[in-house]
């Protein structure tokens, strides 16, 4: 048995850059099981990079990423097959094949195959839209629908923590606040969150604690509730300090 | 000797052997390639050393030849499916005009650019179609199974498929190895039907035919694939009399779908879905 305490996933100093772009210039930050954690920022900051860092999309410079105390290989379907799953930035659902045909896509790489009928009734059970569209194409159902059929499929890998990159993105006010109770649930049923937002509102008010970035930089943490009262948080997430300005310029070697 | 008519069926069946192996590769798996004629020469070149220097029954040659094509492709498709796009049908052309080259110059046992005369005439009208309805069998089949759907993953969104925990490359290199397995067997069987062998029918035209016919049925329609190949080959073989006008013609053929129909003769649809969803059309659209 794990201690309770030991995060789940753990990322120290982590570097990563796109060439002369240094994207992250050292992020440390920890899950424990059970938690929702949210990391805001604006556009640029480095969210989506991170995201693809602990899938293994892109290269790490330096720095470590730690799951369930070891480290994390490099390998997306190495990284998927240990529990973790990654919702993308866009939905990316499969448009030629059918809701029922993502679905499966999403526990194609497990071992227990039995199972995946009673998880495929619990997504179903999540999200009951989806069952009403069992056989259309991906392609035809809304944005929001989209949205939904990601997270369901990346729940089907049964992930034990599940990354979520801008659920939010592109949806009418009312979908995100739906799409995020969801979220809550899920977590209430057992699934630990990692979540990246540019809507700081939305993501503190389901979180437990938030991380703010900042140009490749954490340079807030702490619990959701005192995140949402600190007013650097306002400033930070907008991105529109003079000193987030500088920084951009400082990153271009 | 088949009569011609016999002949046409042959050919049809063999080119749309090899052509549902273009099909899984380009049209299910998205990957495209304009050098899949290597691997109908490699195919084509084994089963006629093996049955007519070493004495081996056709059919074990026949295999043999799709089972090399397959490894090599195995080979050649770990360093290459690293490329994406465009560049891997470019590396591809390169591989094609390789093979060819190799068959050509290797004079001691392929006989190079002479031809490789005599070969026993073992492909007749019930040994192709065989062989074409257990392929075509397997192949519907596999591309309805969990594979088949893990290949289209592949192709739509290739970032998506590696998230969800497919390790893509492997699938890559599986397709494109099944793919040489179908053009090595209608190699094998071209060797047997036309009896006699030259470098210069494993050219860059029969890889862009092969592509084209696959593109002409409809990428992602295993039944257009073969409805094409079938049209095309009556097109170029009805036409020969006037063979002048022939490739005139074939290349009418291609505009004209491509203005008419750019998604291809049958979209991504299958002939049995079409006529099973006569009855309720309108249920559910495809995505535009």
């Amino acid at each position: 048995m794990k201690d309770k305490d030991n995060p789940m996933l753990e990322v120290r100093d982590l570097k990563v850059s796109y060439g002369a772009i240094r994207a992250l210039l050292g992020i440390s930050l920890k899950v424990t099981r059970g938690e929702i954690v949210c990391v805001i920022g604006a556009n640029g900051a480095g969210k989506s990079t991170l995201m693809k860092a602990i899938m293994g999309e892109v290269k790490r410079e330096s720095g470590e990423i730690l799951f369930e105390g070891k480290p994390l290989p490099p390998i997306p379907y190495e990284v998927v097959s240990l529990g973790i799953s990654l919702v993308p930035e866009g939905r990316r659902v499969f448009a030629n094949l059918t809701v029922y045909e993502n679905l499966l896509m999403g526990a194609f790489p497990r071992k227990d195959r039995e199972n995946i009928k009673s998880d495929l009734e619990w997504v179903y059970s999540l999200f009951p839209r989806l069952k009403e569209r069992n056989n259309q194409y991906a392609g035809t159902l809304s944005g929001g629908e989209q949205q939904m059929l990601s997270i369901a499929r990346g729940l089907m890998s049964r992930p034990k923590i599940l990354l979520l990159d801008e659920p939010s993105l592109g949806l009418a006010p009312l979908l995100v606040k739906e799409i995020f109770k969801e979220l809550k649930r899920i977590n209430q049923e057992g699934v630990t969150i990692l979540l990246v937002e540019q809507n700081a509102k939305q993501a503190l008010n389901i979180s437990h604690r938030g991380y703010v970035l900042q140009t490749g930089r954490i340079v807030l943490e702490g619990s959701s509730r005192e995140l949402l009262e600190k007013e650097e948080v306002v400033r930070s997430y907008l991105g529109e300090t003079k000193a987030s300005r500088e920084d951009l310029k400082d990153r271009t070697r | 000797m088949p009569t011609y008519i016999e002949g046409i069926i042959i050919l049809t069946c063999i080119n749309s052997i090899a052509a549902m192996g273009v099909s899984l590769l380009t049209g299910f798996t998205g990957i495209f390639t304009l050098g899949n004629a290597a691997y109908m020469a490699i195919g084509a070149y084994t089963t006629a050393i093996l049955t007519m220097k070493h004495n081996l029954h056709w059919l074990p040659s026949v295999i043999l030849g799709g089972l090399l094509a397959m490894a090599i492709a195995y080979l050649i498709g770990i360093p290459t499916l690293k490329l994406m796009g465009d560049y891997f049908a470019i590396a591809s052309i390169g591989l094609g005009e390789t093979v060819r080259l190799i068959i050509e110059n290797w004079e001691p046992v392929t006989r190079g650019a002479r031809g490789f005369p005599g070969i026993d005439s073992f492909t007749t009208l019930p040994v192709a179609l065989t062989f074409f309805i257990i392929l075509t069998w397997i192949t519907f089949n596999l591309i309805k199974s969990n594979y088949g759907r893990a290949f289209k993953a592949c192709r739509d969104d290739y970032l998506a498929a590696s998230l969800l925990g497919f390790n893509t490359a492997k699938y890559r290199i599986l397709s494109l190895s099944i793919s040489a397995l179908y053009c090595g067997i209608a190699g094998g069987l071209f060797a047997g039907f036309m009896t006699f062998l030259q470098p210069t029918m494993f050219d860059l035209q029969k890889s862009t035919e092969l592509t084209a016919v696959v593109v002409f049925g409809g990428l992602g329609s295993l039944s257009g694939t073969i409805l094409g190949t079938t049209i095309i080959t009556l097109i170029i073989e009805l036409f020969r009399p006037i063979s002048q006008y022939r490739m005139l013609i074939y290349g009418a053929a291609l505009v004209l779908v491509m203005i008419f129909r750019p998604e291809g003769l049958m979209g991504e649809k299958e002939i049995l879905s079409l006529i099973r969803g006569m009855g309720r059309r309108g249920e559910h659209g495809r995505p535009t």
